[in-house]
């Protein structure tokens, strides 16, 4: 019994017919075939498939597909724009928050929404906040580091943005 | 115009693998879609040990998408798994890729069904019917070798797959005449590796082509054996290792998904994937660790050292994995002495068979057990004399003269300096000022605690004629092959296969500084049997810059003496009067006779003036064999504090001083070092697979097993030293698991230290609140 | 992957999906799915039909009057955790969304999820305990309303009959000298507690304990309120000493859970420190 849904992908509006079984994240690599959302467990815990779900990390493993009906989701290919990166993903590059790559997307996107809601985070507040994205590869030291220069340079930007005005 | 001569080697260069990374673009196995691609989902055993009786497939093979269904008596063109290394008198049994005639293992797999959707393949492996008859089981490798335990392979009549002796100096006399010996038996459990990214196959066929992708660290070998048990021409199979999520050891064997998932495309001749679900690869990708030694350490009440005991026992798993006798024997056994003049050494390590899933190499492989095993010791024997731990490990280093320092165990330590990085790293760690901070933690009711560990890694595997004296079955060779375009672009392949290790930026600063380019200028390539040398070894054991980095730069120097002696014929003169800067070919003295670097590769391609006997193009392939192995070393200091109501630890401080040799990128180094840090956390604190009596893996999923996330880790500060290796052109030795080696001894003797006033001497792994509670309500008592 | 196939309804109203649930008697409810969807991940639970409240708006938010604080079924953990109104007032419950699973999780799993899956080792539960809260439970038949601690019945049950839903979350915030806090030990692993303890107090005008309600969660098979604690530390004057006689008997009763994390042995012993940490910084904020 398939359920027609209408889903905005990386600002790309569309009407799909899917299983209620469907798992968005199936949805968006197998469906969609945007396999920068990854897969790393199955009981919800790594955070690799983490896409925003009308702004807000969730994971897209424990999200049915027809849930996201009339939803915008943004997966790591819809988060640079007009080809230039977002700065979350320049920090990352910048300060080697990543080595094999796996759960960066994840990471990237759970950022995203972090430091939309928390501009000015201690290293305790990020810590905490990436605690549902595993990484067996950076000790989270450079991901930290990642995190703190995209908000620093976040708010560089946003007080330049009032003294203009 | 003038070109600075630019050095990348040394610099932190940012990744070139990033770009693909950050923006979803990388494709890692399972991304990987091919045209009429079906699904395998493998049958697994629920027992522990048992027999198979009979497999019924027929309701399977009704089930909607089936499209084939193959036990394991159908399975023999698969071949057996193959063991990379052989003890004297090993005991190696036949290893199916699909059990036939019995479970060793939960989760050893019986069968396979293949359909045209996952859930379809899920859906009728539920349906294939096994009858089994459950059998005794042993999990715990003392017992296994005990009288009377439950026989694993029964032709063998016994567990004990080998037995491992070594021996060397006067150990009767050490202990003879010591002052003090102090006996522990020290448990390393056993760890699940993690790598983030689940395994995964993908296999297909095209005329007599193969083609298969894999989550692999080694694809050449994935090759070899895909070749040889399939009965495939090696030169048509392909083995891409494309972005592979992680490995940590986890990836580096040949599978029974990797000779199963080829074996069944060829069957059907249609293209077939299979992918791990998390639980399933928790059971079937080996696990690591997993060894108890009982150790005597035997000394002067200076401190000195004067011998060392050990008898280890160490869990293979149900069969033998790839390499998994060399992190027990080779790796462990050899490596034991560490930083430390050891006059006597006497060592065994017997590995047994038990009934839960095989182990092999995981992050350090038997360095981090070997470098937990000394720096207990030391910390027991400095507790033991009322030394402080620092002072008995200066007394006992090899000293900075001895080098090249030939140790107990024969190894031959090519460089070291020890004390100044131990002097660095205490002072990060404000060692000095330690006691007041003790004391002002005590007034919070908190237990605080400082360890430290010095260790020598030995990596660089390895020189091919040490593998063969050591039995392992293959050269620790590197190759790389090296192609300047005809517009001076450079391509290298390498026979390493980065899976995180962001071999393409370090691998291109090489070639740069050697050609006077720029990193962006050359592109590295790997993972790909198809274009690359004909044979690549792959990354493990830290050995990737110290062997595929030297043979990068040795097919780089080929490259550059060509394009030399090209610039001497073309600008008449003398090579030796050639001077190869920033990019251009000059005359000694004379800058204004000078050929570009792009333009001398023209004529190479052009070859219309070639010296006499020059060919033309410009390519070249190495293999490099090392001439002996490198050992990195360090000294890492921790500090934590215990919460004694609960038995939480928190870690406060953490320092590292490390010594890898010259870096080519110290921001790449740094990550590495931090990666491996974590995963020493991971064991000393929280990690274990823990199996009940019957075989069940009980800390069975992500949610039971306790992989450290960012809020269990702290930063880390790091420090280092620099002692080039003259084994190697580069002076480089090897970084991708010292972190893990030595981190794990350092946080437990932190944890020992802040119990200590308690009475505390000992701990095992993981020290768990509740573990560390039921130690302090003991010393209560 | 979900292996089996379900039917899959999204109703806008209360009153259509307590109809849908009526007439589907193999149906689960699903809110933000972040309990149901990972159970039906392991086939642990098959249901033929999901009711997916998801699109009932009137479920979702946090709204105060006379009567107290509603808090609609369909509020997510960080709503809650965010709320300035239940910070203030309710901290112990605020605190006990915040400390749910992770950021994600947060940001999709629902209180009424949450309470009407009854995880042994949940969180809400225990702060849902120690404030009384009540619960409204809609069915064919009308609705009800039901004390929190005749919620919990056992390890994932609850009063819920099968055709019933869990709507709201009524609480009414305790007046002035008011304080909550809620304590946990987490599960390395999981994130689930290990043990969770929410205490709420009220004190006198004269400085001693008027009301204190203890809710223990992760420890026993349903989260369950300390009243042997309760009673040792009301008309006290609520001092260190009291705080430490009443924490010592917060495992009173209780049959503690075993697991790799915690033997039943440590489980009893985290819930008396849990509690006196819970009680301590109650009280403090009380007398704030």
């Amino acid at each position: 019994m398939e359920r027609r849904i209408s889903i905005a992908v990386n600002g790309d509006a569309q009407a799909l017919e899917v299983e209620p079984s469907l798992l968005l994240v199936e949805l968006l690599r197998e469906t969609l075939r945007l396999t920068g959302t990854h897969v790393g467990c199955d009981t919800s815990q790594c955070g690799s498939c983490t896409v925003l779900l009308d702004g807000r990390a969730v994971k897209s493993c424990t999200v049915l597909a027809v849930q996201a009906d009339g939803a915008q989701v943004t997966t790591i290919e819809g988060l640079a724009a007009d080809g230039q990166l977002h700065p979350v993903q320049r920090a990352f590059h910048e300060q080697h928050g990543l080595q094999c790559g796996f759960c960066t997307p994840g990471l990237i996107l759970t950022t995203v929404d972090f430091l939309a809601r928390e501009p000015d985070p201690s290293e305790k507040e990020i810590r905490r906040a990436i605690k549902g994205n595993l990484c067996r590869c950076t000790g989270y030291q450079n991901i930290v580091r990642a995190i703190d220069a995209a908000a620093t340079q976040a708010r560089g930007g946003a007080r330049q943005a009032e003294v203009r005005q | 115009m003038t070109v600075a001569t630019a050095t990348y080697v040394g610099t932190s260069v940012p990744r070139k693998e990033d770009r693909r990374l950050i923006t979803g673009t990388g494709t890692y196995t399972d991304d990987v879609v091919v045209t009429g691609m079906v699904h395998a989902q493998f049958v697994r055993s629920p027992h522990a040990h048992a027999r198979i009786i009979r497999i019924d497939t027929a309701a399977a093979k009704r089930a909607p998408g089936v499209v084939a269904v193959l036990t394991g008596a159908e399975a023999a063109g698969t071949g057996t798994l193959p063991l990379f290394v052989k003890v004297p008198g090993i005991k190696q049994s036949k290893h199916f890729p699909l059990a036939a005639d019995k479970a060793r293992y939960a989760g050893d797999a019986v069968a396979v069904v293949v359909a045209e959707s996952r859930a379809a393949a899920k859906a009728a492996a539920a349906l294939v019917d096994v009858a089994y008859e459950p059998l005794p089981a042993v999990v715990d490798a003392e017992q296994a070798l005990a009288e009377g335990a439950p026989v694993v392979h029964e032709e063998f009549g016994t567990n004990l797959a080998w037995t491992y002796p070594f021996k060397a100096g006067d150990i009767d006399k050490a202990f003879g005449e010591a002052d003090v010996v102090v006996r522990q038996r020290i448990v390393n459990q056993r760890l699940i590796p993690n790598a983030i990214e689940p395994r995964s196959v993908v296999a297909k066929v095209d005329g007599g082509d193969l083609t298969l992708w894999s989550t692999t660290q080694i694809p050449h070998f994935v090759q070899l054996f895909v070749a040889i048990n399939l009965g495939v021409p090696q030169n048509r199979v392909r083995v891409i290792a494309p972005e592979v999520g992680g490995g940590f050891g986890s990836k580096l064997n040949v599978y029974a998904e990797e000779l199963v998932v080829p074996f069944l495309a060829k069957m059907i001749g249609r293209p077939v994937k299979w992918t791990e679900e998390r639980r399933e690869g928790y059971l079937a990708t080996t696990h690591g660790r997993d060894m108890v030694h009982e150790a005597e350490i035997a000394a002067k009440r200076d401190g000195t050292v004067l011998g060392l005991r050990v008898r280890t026992v160490a869990n293979m798993g149900g069969y033998l994995q790839a390499f998994a006798p060399v992190s027990a024997t080779i790796l462990h056994v050899f490596i034991i002495p560490g930083a430390y003049r050891l006059p006597a050494f006497d060592c065994e390590v017997r590995g047994a068979y038990t009934n839960t899933t095989p182990i092999d190499a995981y992050r350090g492989a038997g360095r981090p057990e070997a470098a937990l095993l000394i720096e207990r010791m030391m910390d027991r024997l400095a507790d033991e004399i009322g030394m402080d731990p620092a002072e008995l490990r200066r007394r006992n280093f090899v000293p900075a003269d001895a080098f090249p320092y030939t140790t107990v165990s024969t190894l031959v330590y090519d460089s070291g300096n020890y004390e100044p990085a131990l002097d660095r790293a205490l002072e990060l760690a404000d060692y000095s000022g330690f006691a007041a901070r003790r004391d002002e933690a005590k007034r919070r009711g908190r237990l605080r605690g400082i360890g430290l560990a010095s260790y020598v890694e030995i990596c660089g595997l390895a020189p091919s004629k040490a593998n063969a004296a050591l039995g392992v079955g293959w050269g620790g060779y590197e190759s790389a092959r090296i192609r300047v375009n005809p517009l001076g672009t450079v391509q290298v392949w390498t026979g390493t296969s980065p899976h995180g290790q962001g071999h393409e930026t370090s691998w291109s600063q090489i070639v740069a500084d050697q050609l006077g380019l720029r990193p962006d200028d050359v592109q590295v390539l790997h993972g790909d049997t198809l274009e690359s040398p004909g044979m690549g070894v792959g990354t493990f054991g830290s050995r990737s810059l110290a062997v595929g980095g030297i043979a990068v730069h040795k097919a780089t120097q080929r490259v550059r003496e060509k394009v030399i002696q090209l610039a001497a014929h073309l600008l008449e003169a003398s090579v030796d009067d050639i001077v190869f800067e920033g990019g251009k070919l000059f005359v000694k003295g004379v800058p204004e006779r000078s050929k570009a670097f792009a333009e001398v590769v023209f004529q190479l391609y052009l070859a219309a003036n070639l010296p006499d006997g020059m060919e033309p193009g410009l390519e070249a392939i190495v293999y490099h064999d090392p001439e002996n192995f490198t050992y990195p070393f360090g000294t890492h200091v921790c500090e934590v504090e215990i919460d004694p109501e609960v038995g939480a630890v928190e870690i406060v401080r953490y320092s590292a001083v490390d010594d890898c040799g010259v870096q080519i990128n110290p921001m790449i180094v740094e990550g590495q070092l931090h990666g491996g840090i974590a995963q020493a956390i991971g064991q000393a604190l929280f990690e274990v697979a823990v199996y009940d009596a019957n075989g069940q893996l009980l800390s069975g999923s992500m949610m039971d097993y306790h992989v450290p996330t960012a809020a269990d880790v702290p930063t880390f500060d790091l420090g280092h030293t620099v002692t080039p290796s003259p084994v190697n052109p580069l002076g480089v030795k090897g970084i991708g698991e010292a972190g893990t080696i030595g981190a794990t001894p350092t946080v437990v003797n932190a944890v020992v230290d802040a119990l200590s006033p308690l009475g505390v001497k000992h701990l095992d792994m993981p020290l768990t609140a509740e573990r560390i509670w039921r130690a302090v309500q003991q010393a209560g008592r | 992957m979900i292996a089996v196939p379900f039917d899959h309804h999204a109703p806008t109203t209360l009153a259509e999906a307590v109809a849908l649930l009526a007439r589907s008697p193999d149906a689960k409810v699903l809110a933000g799915g972040h309990s149901l969807i990972p159970l039906m991940k392991l086939g642990l639970a098959q249901p033929a039909t999901l009711i997916d409240l998801w699109r009932i708006a009137a479920l979702r938010g946090i709204t105060r009057d006379r009567g107290g604080v509603t808090i609609g079924a369909l509020t997510i953990h960080q709503a809650i955790a965010d709320d300035e109104g239940c910070r203030s007032a309710l901290g112990g419950l605020a605190e006990a969304a915040a400390a749910v699973g992770d950021l994600q999780v947060r940001a999709r799993g629902t209180i009424g999820g949450s309470l009407a899956h009854a995880d042994p080792a949940s969180d809400e539960q225990a702060a849902v305990l120690a404030f009384d809260a009540t619960l409204r439970l809609v069915g064919p038949q009308g609705e009800r309303l039901i004390p929190a601690r005749e919620f919990f019945r056992g390890p994932f049950d609850t009063a819920l009959t099968p055709s019933e839903i869990l709507a709201e979350v009524r609480l009414a915030p305790p007046g002035a000298r008011s304080g909550s806090a809620y304590e946990k030990f987490a599960h390395p692993a999981s994130g689930f507690a290990v043990v969770g303890v929410a205490a709420a107090v009220t004190l006198a005008e004269d400085g001693t304990v008027e009301r204190v309600a203890i809710g223990v969660t992760g420890a026993a098979e349903s989260p369950f309120r300390a009243a042997a604690a309760e009673k040792a530390l009301v008309d006290s004057k609520g001092d260190a000493a009291a705080i430490a006689a009443a924490a010592g008997k917060a495992a009173d009763g209780m049959t503690a859970l075993s697991d790799l994390v915690a033997s039943s042995e440590f489980r009893r012993h985290l819930v008396t420190v849990y509690a006196r940490r819970a009680l301590e910084r109650a009280l403090t904020a009380a007398r704030m």
